[in-house]
């Protein structure tokens, strides 16, 4: 098991040097870096001064090299629109996206599980119809158009919810929140939905097929048979087996889920990390979009790993499966 | 029961029509109406796509056309709605009908490049890493482990912001839809390269392949003419079920402002349009091209879940 542990972490690795080399390239070479610190008419000699005090003219590995340690150290650079270090720019934006996601994640396991767990104990009950039509819709339509139906329905239309921006906050630290906030709270809720639905559709069809599948088991018979309630059957024994694959699916989305934020954030502009991104790729701001990407990678790549160790821990029959060469 | 058995071994199908007719991917098409409902619905998107010139009252594309007098007119069936803007016309006085039909020519004709761009990578790759395998295999399944790790249209626009700004400046319509094309194709390679390979590493050891290779051919004629039709089947599926992905994400580009622009707007575009009318009240703008999207990508996808039960007797 260590050595299945060890192997990941190395894999890890890999995957975080891999993304690093294209955002060095992308930093380096999409897009002359001295060009975006000189001016026009500057004169050519005072532009190789630059060059070399920037580092450019070093051997290629030496400068990627010093991008690495840069990036560990949260030096990403500074960004061609904002003028601004991009770490800065990150790291404000980083708690809008954070929440977001996180609230998006808590909404789709929530429902997710509830329908799933109805609609597998009631298979042919109308509404496990409604909520197998509904998981069609939510895969078939793009995201952005059920933001903007939420937007027109509840904003323009009805006038309960902000349509856009996160409303009041509060500083707490070097965070943001807007949690602690009546308007903070509201305006959390349409994005949330939004960005939440795919990842509901996939949890409900993931916990109905896992509910029919345990509840034919045996040891599901056996407590039937010991006179246990429904209730306990159903909750005690069925529901507590289906639920180690949903926490793995739920951590293996959450990165999925920060990434596809990029689109929600657009739609209710919401002052995220993706709404930054964005505006970078419309703008050609290559900095943020390095950092932007090694950071969603750092993100996937440790969530990954988590999610790989907390499962040996959970579930003992990997253990003993693992140790065979994959 | 001995007259069935008979009809069908007098009937016995001889051209490829007839061959395809007599096949249990068309008998079970017939028996799915959701199906039949589903292909004619893709069917009529693109017909109208492709007669979009001859359907539409108006050229959105012609500034000329337009009249400032007729913009944010609401549908037909509204008291102030006008002939010939069945759907209403937006704040330039574009019909809508007609800036869909000509937007869908846009969002299809991406999708089925983008698909075709993807597959033609991904098999060419998927085959060379089968055949070849060692260390070239072992690269290129590699880099699809790494793309894999990210969602595919963080990728796509990755892609599409690195090429736009090698390219520089300002863009033309046409040169935007190769770069959209672009994108899209190196998101989505991985799925056929992954298929393509599992189903050579199991055609290359059949008896087949060594005769080809005695009788001296090379590999890539061995590659290209005598594995890649036999591996053709998932690919199939795959190809169908992207079509309706590459939509998706062209017009998620298109609706970030990162896609086709607005003076040659593919259906993503219309909608971002359309999104900033939804307060004054001109629903009708982003409604429609919004309803044409959506049906379109549920069609295509009830197609492509369709033929993959089809084509897969073991998960029926």
């Amino acid at each position: 098991m260590f050595a299945f542990i060890i192997r990941r972490a190395l894999q890890a690795i890999g995957v975080l040097l891999a993304v690093g080399i294209i955002s060095f390239a992308m930093f380096r070479f999409a897009g002359d870096p001295v060009n975006q610190i000189v001016s026009l008419d500057t004169p050519a000699a005072e532009r190789e001064q630059v060059r070399r005090s920037l580092g450019l003219d070093d051997p290629v590995p030496v400068q990627f090299a010093r991008y690495l340690v840069q990036a560990a150290q949260g030096n990403f650079g500074i960004s061609y629109q904002f003028r601004q270090p991009v770490s800065t720019l990150l790291a404000e934006r980083m708690p809008a996206t954070l929440e977001l996601a996180i609230c998006a994640t808590i909404f789709a396991t929530g429902f997710g599980v509830l329908m799933g767990v109805y609609s597998g104990l009631k298979r042919d009950s109308a509404l496990a119809k409604l909520f197998q039509t509904i998981s069609l819709i939510g895969i078939s339509l793009p995201t952005f158009l059920i933001g903007i139906l939420l937007i027109y329905l509840f904003s323009v239309t009805l006038g309960w919810l902000p349509s856009f921006g996160r409303g009041d906050t509060v500083r707490l630290g070097w965070w943001t929140t807007g949690l602690l906030t009546l308007s903070g709270l509201k305006a959390l809720i349409m994005p949330s939905v939004t960005l939440g639905l795919f990842q509901m559709t996939l949890i409900m069809r993931l916990v109905r097929a896992e509910m029919l599948e345990v509840l034919r088991a045996d040891y599901i018979k056996f407590a039937r048979a010991r006179g246990l309630t429904t209730r306990a059957v159903h909750f005690r024994h069925a529901l507590k087996n289906t639920l180690v694959p949903v926490i793995t699916v739920v951590g293996l989305q959450f990165g999925s889920v920060i990434a596809f934020a990029i689109i929600t954030e657009t739609v209710f502009q919401w002052p995220g990390m993706g709404l930054l991104f964005v505006q970078a790729v419309q703008n050609v701001d290559i900095p943020i979009m390095a950092a932007y990407l090694m950071l969603v990678a750092l993100i996937f790549v440790v969530i990954n790993l988590a999610v790989d160790i907390l499962y040996t821990i959970v579930d003992p029959r990997l253990r003993t499966t693992i140790r065979q060469p994959a | 029961m001995a007259e069935a058995i008979e009809t069908v071994q007098a009937s016995q199908p001889t051209t490829w029509a007839g061959r395809f007719l007599d096949s249990d991917v068309w008998a079970s098409f017939k028996r799915s109406r959701l199906t039949m409902a589903a292909a004619f619905v893709t069917l009529l998107f693109m017909a109208s796509a492709v007669f979009a010139g001859l359907l539409s009252p108006q050229d959105p594309f012609d500034p000329a056309q337009l009249e400032l007098m007729n913009s944010r007119l609401p549908p037909i069936w509204d008291a102030e709605g006008q002939m010939p803007f069945m759907l209403g016309t937006d704040e330039q006085g574009r019909d809508i009908f007609s800036a869909i039909l000509y937007g869908l020519r846009i969002s299809l004709a991406v999708g089925f490049l983008g698909v075709a761009f993807s597959a033609t990578l991904g098999i060419s790759l998927g085959l060379i890493a089968g055949y070849v395998g060692g260390t070239t295999d072992a690269i290129i399944m590699r880099i699809a482990d790494v793309q894999l790790t990210f969602p595919a249209i963080l990728i796509a626009l990755l892609v599409d912001g690195v090429v736009k700004s090698v390219l520089g400046g300002q863009l033309d319509g046409a040169t935007t839809l190769s770069v959209l094309v672009f994108s899209i194709g190196l998101s989505f390679w991985v799925q056929y390269a992954r298929t393509v390979r599992g189903s050579v590493m199991v055609e290359k050891n059949k008896d087949y392949i060594a005769a080809a290779r005695l009788i001296g051919l090379p590999a890539p004629v061995i590659m290209f003419r005598h594995v890649l039709p036999n591996v053709l089947g998932p690919v199939l599926v795959i190809a169908t079920i992207n079509l309706a992905l590459a939509i998706i994400t062209e017009a998620t580009l298109s609706f970030l402002g990162t896609g086709m622009p607005e003076t040659m707007p593919s259906l993503g575009t219309l909608i971002r349009i359309g999104n900033n009318y939804l307060f004054s009240g001109e629903w009708w703008i982003v409604a429609f091209p919004g309803i044409a999207l959506a049906l379109l990508v549920l069609a295509i996808n009830l197609v492509g879940d369709w033929l993959r039960d089809a084509l897969n007797p073991k998960l029926r």
